[in-house]
């Protein structure tokens, strides 16, 4: 029973980034037919913007401090962030520390940006296109991206670590009247799942009670006769990219203190997020989501020992083990709609 | 001649006269000159060109006469690799059992994955393939040890057994020495240097025996874009739908490409094992996938040529134009006003040296948005604008969609 609890939470966290990752590609693919290979991209982008705001925090000045020496006996120099000057030495130390999630804020406006120039300087030239050739220009701005952020940063890791608060474990186990120190889960993890949720429950909220949701929606289901009511349905699109790159940058934000990011992290969640999609069924919002969560699930549960041992290396292939047998006998994936994508 | 057209043969033997003379044509700097590090004329990376121009023109057959597009054919490489190893280990130090095995395994391969894969088509078929490579990839590095050596891959070493006889190139160990893959006795890694004026040229076995197969692969490639078999794979291209209409079951077509391009691929691997004992898991992920699938649409996905300047542009770019640092573009920038080559240095920098992921990356897209038919189209489109006028519609070739 622990061991049940432990692994469905363990899935949870990564199935909540599968899911909201999954969610983009979903809204791009549902509103444009876009096919985004760039959407790895995308997710890296927002863990990248977590680290260029604890930079930018923490960017600082040179202050001597006449009142203590280094070992040479010369008055010692100290570091200051500018933050301590603006809001005090407290206040501007806490704000260092709650970098990652402040750089929600920082994130959403610059993924939107980024997402609008996206489709209105590139993936717009693509909708008359075969499926094929979107695939391949988006990859190939996948890699464009991944070089430039390379560029900057370095190759390496960069860790990007979660508020003090949050660092640490909570005893899961004990809190719902079970054994103490059975299920022993980290508090950022819980933070994760809680924010995809809602996330996720932003997205639907936004698409099923605003008018523009619902002008969406009705494009989704038939652009030609949205246009001919006379609505602007491009310009809804393309911000409903811009809003769908966010989504993944806000994944990739808050994914940041669970992985270091690095200028491939894209590229890894990409192949993933690809199958995630599929299994849910193109086209499907709330399939991409339960299939992100099913997935991340049940890769935690095939690494178990118990599993491991009576099918050794299944945690490394039910992923895709799982989509090949879901597209072979369930051509529309778990949740597709009838006539999307169906060949 | 040998069963092709005028224009075919042409191109063959272009192709053979290019792959003869790289060792000349791609040393054009001396020796000892500044530039000499920019020749890309020894034989490890003249072996890589045409290994993966093997890849890209099995690739080829695939995406550019059917335009499916596999992202899953490192795959067979990877399988194509191990397999040649092994039977460098377990027969013959000799290349050819390698060869002709890795192919055989690798279109076993192929025609498994294939016949699960084309029952969709699409992004779907893309992801199938995709999602068969990863699997295969994440099997070779973690379950599979005790067949692929895991993550530190497999070698030849000095206790293999290497059962077949030695006057079948079976090549001993009794030196001591591990004994290098050899065909009768010739072993790949021989070359010999030439000595012209200030010019070193490097002519190396390994490279011309991998250069014919490739030629020989090139020609295959010619007879079948000119069968019936592969007038009927564009037919299914065009529109599939309606090869079906005319009661034609086009899946045993597919697969056959299918299993052809792997076997291809297969080729390349074992190839590229006989050429350099060693494989590792990393051949087989997906981002190997990737990279042919780059190669062939930058040089021209359907035509002929195409992939195998892309496998080249892209070796070249990877080994060559990565080379290019901070104090070579000074170099270059030197005969500027000091502003303004500083200036010129900091903005060509990016995009050189290490950043040659970049040029790549916008190079690409850039053949994706313009130029369709890839670096064919680009070269064809300047023929045609020194041809005088009368001359082009007639003459128009167009890459076959």
């Amino acid at each position: 029973m622990d061991q049940i609890i432990l692994q469905i939470l363990n899935g949870l966290d990564k199935g909540s980034a599968y899911a909201l990752i999954a969610l983009g590609l979903t809204l791009i693919f549902g509103t444009l037919g876009v096919v985004n290979f760039a959407h790895g991209a995308l997710f890296m982008l927002g863990a990248f913007c977590a680290v260029v705001l604890s930079r930018l925090l923490s960017w600082s000045h040179t202050v001597v401090d006449e009142t203590r020496t280094d070992f040479l006996g010369n008055p010692l120099k100290v570091e200051v962030p500018y933050v301590y000057d603006i809001f005090g030495e407290a206040t501007g130390a806490a704000i260092i520390d709650w970098a990652v999630p402040l750089a929600i804020l920082f994130s959403i406006p610059i993924m939107v940006l980024i997402g609008v120039i996206m489709e209105r300087g590139l993936i717009k030239h693509f909708y008359k296109r075969a499926h094929a050739d979107q695939i391949l220009v988006t990859f190939g701005l996948a890699i464009v991206l991944q070089e430039v952020i390379k560029y900057y940063f370095g190759a390496s890791q960069i860790p990007t670590p979660a508020p003090e608060a949050f660092v640490g474990s909570f005893d899961f186990g004990a809190a719902v009247g079970l054994d103490a120190n059975k299920i022993i889960y980290p508090y950022w993890r819980i933070v994760y799942f809680c924010f995809a949720m809602v996330v996720i429950a932003a997205v639907f909220a936004f698409l099923q009670f605003t008018t523009f949701g619902m002008v969406v929606r009705a494009g989704m289901a038939d652009r030609e006769t949205v246009q001919l009511l006379g609505i602007d349905i491009d310009k809804r699109f393309t911000l409903m990219f811009g809003i769908a790159a966010a989504v993944a940058g806000l994944a990739g934000v808050m994914y940041t203190p669970i992985l270091a990011p690095n200028y491939h992290m894209g590229m890894d969640f990409l192949v993933i997020s690809f199958v995630v999609v599929v299994v849910g069924g193109m086209g499907s919002l709330p399939g991409a989501v339960l299939a992100g969560f099913v997935l991340g699930i049940l890769e935690s549960f095939a690494s178990m020992r118990e599993v491991i041992e009576f099918l050794p290396g299944i945690n490394q292939v039910v992923i895709y083990l799982a989509a090949i047998l879901i597209l072979l006998t369930r051509p529309r994936g778990l949740m597709g709609r009838k006539g999307v994508m169906e060949d | 001649m040998l069963g092709l057209t005028k224009k075919d043969f042409g191109l063959l033997l272009i192709v053979a006269v290019l792959v003869i003379a790289a060792p000349i044509l791609l040393n054009p700097f001396p020796v000892d000159s500044s530039m000499a590090q920019f020749n890309a004329g020894y034989p490890d990376l003249m072996q890589r060109f045409v290994i993966f121009g093997i890849f890209a023109i099995g690739f080829n057959i695939l995406f550019g006469l059917t335009g499916y597009l596999s992202f899953g054919h490192a795959a067979f490489l990877g399988c194509g690799s191990y397999a040649g190893m092994w039977m460098l280990k377990l027969l013959s130090i000799n290349v050819i059992p390698a060869i002709i095995f890795s192919v055989i395994i690798a279109g076993i391969l192929s025609l498994a994955i294939g016949w699960i894969s084309l029952r969709r088509s699409g992004i779907y078929f893309s992801i199938l393939t995709l999602a068969f490579a990863q699997m295969a990839f994440s099997l070779a590095a973690s379950v599979l040890t005790p067949i692929t050596g895991g993550e530190t891959g497999l070698q030849t070493s000095l206790s293999d057994p290497r059962i077949l006889p030695e006057f079948l190139g079976g090549g001993s160990s009794d030196g001591g020495n591990i004994p290098k893959p050899s065909l009768f006795g010739i072993e790949m890694g021989a070359s010999w240097d030439v000595a012209v004026g200030p010019w070193l040229w490097t002519f190396n076995w390994g490279y011309y025996i991998a250069g014919i197969v490739m030629l020989i692969s090139f020609y295959i490639a010619i007879r079948l874009f000119r069968s019936p078999f592969g007038l009927m794979l564009k037919a299914v291209k065009s529109n599939q739908h309606r090869m079906s209409y005319t009661g034609l079951n086009t899946k045993p077509y597919m697969l056959a490409c299918f299993v052809i391009s792997g076997m291809f691929a297969g080729l390349a691997g074992g190839l590229m094992a006989a050429m350099d004992p060693q494989v590792g898991a990393e051949r087989m992920q997906w981002t190997a996938s990737g990279e042919v699938v780059l190669m062939t649409i930058l040089g021209g996905a359907g035509t002929l040529i195409g992939p195998v300047l892309g496998a080249g542009l892209i070796k070249y770019f990877e080994n060559i134009f990565s080379k290019i640092n901070k104090a070579t573009l000074e170099g270059w920038f030197a005969f500027m006003p000091d502003g303004m080559s500083d200036f010129f240095v900091t903005i060509v920098y990016p995009f050189v040296g290490k950043g040659w992921h970049l040029t790549l990356g916008l190079m690409f897209m850039a053949v994706i948005i313009f130029l369709p038919g890839g670096l064919v189209e680009l070269g064809q489109r300047f023929g045609r604008l020194f041809k005088r006028k009368s001359a082009t519609p007639a003459g128009e070739t167009t890459p076959a969609e």
